[in-house]
């Protein structure tokens, strides 16, 4: 049994329907990449999952219990983290509070993540604890949002292009940070443009088209099929 | 950022130092026009946890403000109570009717929020004026009993200030609590204050309930200073004019609706001495806030100072 299993989901926002049956599956520590061009429903999936846009059709189990269309703060407490793409922090909170906010115990019990952990894992975040969110670069706010998340003990992270409008160098050390949760058992969903990114991190890819699961396999396999990429992937 | 609790600990210990030396100045005018500051400020701040706090914009906030004063009055003299029990129940009882109220309008958000706590006020504002039996209608509850001790302007400015400062110092501690920074950022954005796991609708209405229970006190005090309660007080310009204070004062600090409600209410007594058309003032001074002052007044002595040790 998977632990999330979307199946079938269909999201519209009001009239303009974006998913058109989209299905995936993530086994417990895997990590799951969505990749496809803009506007091609990554971000809906991830919203839909969260249950900030709920399917109109189709359903999402999360380990053995339908979490279709439950309120957000639940998904949340249920352990699914989410790490959007937009603006990621409060701003007038402190990076303190910010983790402090995303605090919840883990859902078997135990003792969870702890800001000292989180900052072993994000050290730059250690120096700057009593700093507002919102004077943050957008690569110390992209690690805060991570950490954030991580307070809330997920079991599952939504990752939405995690890498986006970070310098190389950035990128390169967040790739390994998230590496390092795939290592300690978390599973990851992975919404992202930067295909190097995705090959280095997944399991399996899911290329999405116009709302649909239009092509899945290994990193391996989608490394080796140049006309994949060059059909949905090229700009 | 703890050394800026401890500045705002001792200028508040110093004014509220300097308000105690008040009566010795031995204006009766003077007391009066401070013991109605002092409760006024005190509602303006109670507005400040919803609006300020949790961005939530309500237009009938004096319906809590007259609960109060209608239900200390009622219970101190129709029911002839003490006022250990009367102003407590009174408080509960405002408290009772925001979670009740609050239960309908943090179900939405925005102007739909704003609209139905406008909605909500005129019934309260109806009830007062329709149940003579009971609130007076429109002559007002008049002649409440109000016990020895604070039979007099002293004694009732002395009280007046006692619970106004252990009312503003028990909000700031909800508002500098866990509690009041999730409603920071569920003011900033509720959706993302949503997927980090916080039930931001229970959040809106406990800080809704907070708002009305404080706004309580503060109508249970001016009750019982008057003597008597109007039905004025439920009227939404009422709910507009508090509102006013928050924002001449300043929304995005604690203690900034406090002084917007002594300068608003002293501009208000000075200018009605020498006009009736205190509403057209009151019209220019929102224009010149939202025009100019955009956080009110401590967001420009902020700027001021900002600037200044700039210069230097």
């Amino acid at each position: 049994m998977a632990q999330l299993e979307v199946d079938n989901i269909r999201t519209a926002y009001g009239l303009s329907k974006v998913l058109f049956g989209v299905s995936l599956t993530v086994e417990p520590g895997e990590v799951v990449a969505l990749v496809g061009r803009n506007g091609v429903g990554k971000t809906t999936t991830m919203r839909s999952i969260m249950g900030m846009a709920p399917p109109q059709e189709g359903s999402i189990r999360w380990i053995d219990r339908d979490i279709t269309g439950i309120p957000v703060h639940h998904v949340a407490k249920l352990g699914i983290g989410y790490v959007p793409e937009d603006r990621r922090i409060f701003p007038e909170l402190t990076v303190w509070e910010n983790l402090d906010i995303g605090r919840r115990p883990p859902m078997d019990g135990g003792d969870g993540w702890s800001e000292e952990q989180v900052f072993e894992l994000f050290p730059d975040l250690k120096d700057i604890q009593e700093r507002k969110g919102g004077v943050l670069s957008g690569g110390q706010q992209q690690m805060l949002t991570i950490a954030r998340s991580l307070m809330g003990n997920p079991k599952l992270l939504l990752l939405d292009e995690p890498s986006e409008g970070l310098a190389p160098i950035v990128v390169e050390s967040l790739r390994d940070r998230i590496q390092m949760l795939k290592t300690g058992g978390l599973s990851i969903v992975l919404a992202e443009q930067n295909l190097d990114f995705v090959l280095f991190l997944s399991d399996r890819v899911h290329i999405l088209e116009k709302g649909e699961v239009v092509y899945t396999g290994t990193p391996a396999e989608l490394r080796d099929n140049p006309d994949v990429q060059t059909k949905y992937l090229t700009v | 950022m703890q050394t800026g609790y401890k500045t705002t600990f001792w200028i508040s210990c110093a004014i509220v130092l300097l308000l105690l030396l008040v009566p010795t100045l031995g204006s009766k005018y003077l007391i009066d026009l401070t013991t109605e500051i002092l409760i006024y400020a005190l509602f303006a701040l109670s507005l400040n946890v919803l609006i300020g706090y949790s961005g939530n914009i309500s237009f009938g906030h004096a319906a809590y403000f007259a609960i109060g004063g209608y239900s200390c009055a009622i219970l101190l003299t129709t029911y002839e109570l003490p006022l250990i029990i009367s102003m407590p129940a009174a408080i509960i009882l405002s408290g009772l009717a925001a979670a009740f109220v609050g239960y309908f309008c943090v179900k939405l958000t925005d102007i739909y929020f704003a609209m139905l706590t406008l909605a909500f006020g005129m019934l309260v504002w109806a009830v007062a004026f329709k149940w003579r039996a009971v609130t007076g209608g429109d002559d007002g509850f008049v002649g409440v009993n109000v016990p020895a001790f604070i039979d007099n302007r002293y004694g009732f400015f002395y009280f007046t200030l006692f619970v106004v400062t252990v009312s503003a110092a028990l909000l700031w501690l909800i508002c500098h609590s866990a509690f009041g920074r999730t409603l920071v950022a569920v003011r900033e954005n509720r959706v993302r204050a949503g997927f980090v796991g916080v039930n931001t609708t229970r959040l809106r209405h406990t800080a809704f309930v907070v708002a009305g229970t404080f706004a309580g006190i503060a109508g249970s005090l001016f009750a019982m200073y008057n003597r008597g309660v109007y039905v004025e007080s439920a009227f939404w310009t009422e709910s507009g004019q508090v509102l006013i204070m928050a924002l001449l004062g300043g929304l995005y600090s604690f203690f900034g609706p406090a002084l917007g409600a002594a300068v608003l209410y002293t501009l208000q007594v000075g200018i009605n001495q020498y006009t009736e058309y205190w509403p057209v003032v009151l019209g220019i001074i929102l224009l010149i806030i939202l025009m100019f002052l955009p956080d009110g007044i401590i967001g420009l002595a902020q700027k001021l100072r900002s600037q200044f040790s700039r210069k230097a």
